[in-house]
């Protein structure tokens, strides 16, 4: 299982660093978010500064999007997905190296955006541990649940519209829980932000799980 | 696959026995009606404590229907007890649970909004139920993209089941979150320790009314389920002997 | 009071609207299967 995780998850990588679609298209789209959202809220009053946390995890939710988007559409192509199927590889590996390659370019992202709020926000990065350990297992969830939503929606002409309806509320709590995190640790306050990593470990550890179970019988049916 | 008992066509998704469920069912609605709007009012509440016995029996009716929809879909998905019927059920459950979901948020909106003059307060049960409505209409949005009906059936039962294991995780969740923030809560508005028996009894007798209402919901809903499954295998032999025609009209 | 009153009256109407409508589905489609019995 995990030597056909690693095969899919560098051919996926290989592919993005041949084309440089999250490259060139999501990260400006990520960064854009976030200057959205000065121009909805007011910088000079300080809003910013203080929702800096839960607008990170915002962006970085519908970042995800695009790339658990664009990680099922590199076998939209015809053909694609049934020698997927037929090539023999344990879907569960499958469903791991995708969930890789997706979890590699958010974290990506994330460095992206994190520079980003401290730039656009003036934010200060408090609790760099806390911060990381909350990224990592909210990344892990993300991805693992991104990676199941998308191979459900993956055949679907309506994929484009149905996949955030999907996948949007089923992470809400990700969102909630890593942003109280990041709040704490923006703030120095950490130690009201670890009890939220356990929010996150559980999501991660029950999407990882049900990914791996599932993904065989959605390959199928996509 | 089953098919009713008929002597001759069916006209309609009822049974006697619906018939009589359906009866009961009103009965203790008119009942719940009765008693609850004749709560005498109370000090903290005044007169809003009579929407004890519609909101907390709409809200655990559609937690029900949740369960209800997750059951099912194990039960379509594990191969010993696979078969058709649940995935009937979990879509009829399904269904009606939005329904119930929607009059849970609207009656517990309503509820707060003398108290406390919004609308809408964050409170962790309204907060976390509002995803619950946005998950099963997700659900919903799945079984309308066209499928064999098969591959349509595994597709919705997993879909339900990756949503009813975030209910909990998110339940928790918002529930610490907004206890942090001591913000405005519904649960504030529960039934105290000393409520008078015409308290209790009013929200019973509501417990009572919407499961039977939701039992009513769901076999119609079932049985309409059943119907439309028919009605695109007739299409399909429908168009398959055309086919066949055309081909035999091709060859003389 | 009035809300009490719409809170009872929304719960009531929603649910005999979607009753309704359940209930003419399956009439339409008990129809029509029906016909294609003969």
């Amino acid at each position: 299982m995990w030597r056909d995780a690693v095969l899919i998850a560098g051919r996926d990588l290989r592919i993005e660093a041949r084309s440089r679609v999250v490259v060139n298209q999501v990260a400006p789209f990520a960064v854009l978010v976030l200057v959205l959202f000065a121009f909805a809220l007011d910088p000079d009053r300080g809003v910013l500064e203080r929702a800096a946390a839960g607008l990170f995890w915002v962006a970085v939710l519908f970042s995800a999007l695009l790339a658990v988007q664009r990680s099922f559409s590199l076998e939209s192509a015809d053909g694609t997905r049934d020698a997927l199927r037929l090539s023999g590889l344990d879907p569960a590996g499958i469903f791991l190296g995708k969930a890789l390659a997706v979890a590699a370019q958010l974290a990506a992202l994330q460095v992206l955006l994190g520079a980003g709020i401290v730039v656009l926000y003036g934010t200060d990065l408090g609790r760099p541990a806390l911060l990381v350990a909350t990224a990592a297992l909210a990344t892990a969830g993300l991805a693992a649940a991104g990676t199941v939503y998308g191979i459900l929606a993956a055949g679907l002409r309506v994929r484009e519209t149905l996949l955030p309806l999907l996948l949007l509320p089923v992470v809400a709590p990700v969102l909630l829980a890593a942003t109280r995190a990041w709040e704490a640790g923006l703030a120095s306050v950490a130690s009201e932000g670890w009890p939220w990593l356990r929010v996150l470990g559980v999501f991660a550890v029950v999407y990882t799980a049900v990914g791996i179970a599932a993904f065989g019988s959605l390959l199928e049916d996509a | 696959m089953t098919a009713p008992p008929s002597t001759g066509p069916r006209r309609a998704t009822g049974t006697p026995a619906t018939t009589v469920l359906g009866a009961v069912a009103l009965l203790a609605l008119t009942g719940t009606v009765a008693l609850g709007l004749a709560l005498p009012l109370t000090r903290e509440q005044r007169v809003y404590s009579r929407l004890i016995a519609i909101h907390p029996p709409v809200a655990w009716t559609a937690y029900l229907a949740v369960a209800v929809t997750a059951i099912a879909s194990a039960l379509y998905l594990w191969p010993r007890t696979r078969d058709r019927r649940w995935d009937r059920v979990a879509a009829a459950s399904a269904e009606v649970g939005v329904v119930f979901i929607a009059l849970m948020l609207a009656t517990g909106s309503i509820w707060g909004r003398p108290t406390w003059g919004v609308w809408w307060t964050w409170d962790a049960r309204l907060t976390a139920s509002a995803l619950m409505l946005v998950l099963y209409l997700g659900y919903l949005a799945v079984r309308r993209v066209p499928a064999d009906i098969e591959v349509r059936a595994r597709r919705s039962a997993v879909t339900a089941l990756l949503a009813i294991v975030v209910v909990p995780i998110n339940h928790m969740a918002v529930e610490w979150w907004r206890t942090l923030h001591q913000g405005r809560s519904l649960a504030e508005l529960d039934p105290g320790s000393n409520l008078d028996g015409a308290f209790i009894a009013a929200m019973l007798l509501g417990f009572l009314a919407m499961t039977l209402v939701y039992a009513w919901l769901v076999v119609h809903r079932y049985r309409v389920e059943a119907l439309e499954e028919r009605l695109a295998e007739r299409g399909l032999d429908a168009a398959i002997a055309e086919r066949r025609a055309e081909a035999v009209m091709v060859d003389q | 009071m009035t809300y009490v009153l719409a809170g009872y009256g929304i719960t009531l109407v929603v649910l005999v609207l979607y009753a309704a409508r359940v209930i003419v589905r399956g009439r339409t489609l008990a129809r029509t299967v029906g016909d294609d019995d003969r």
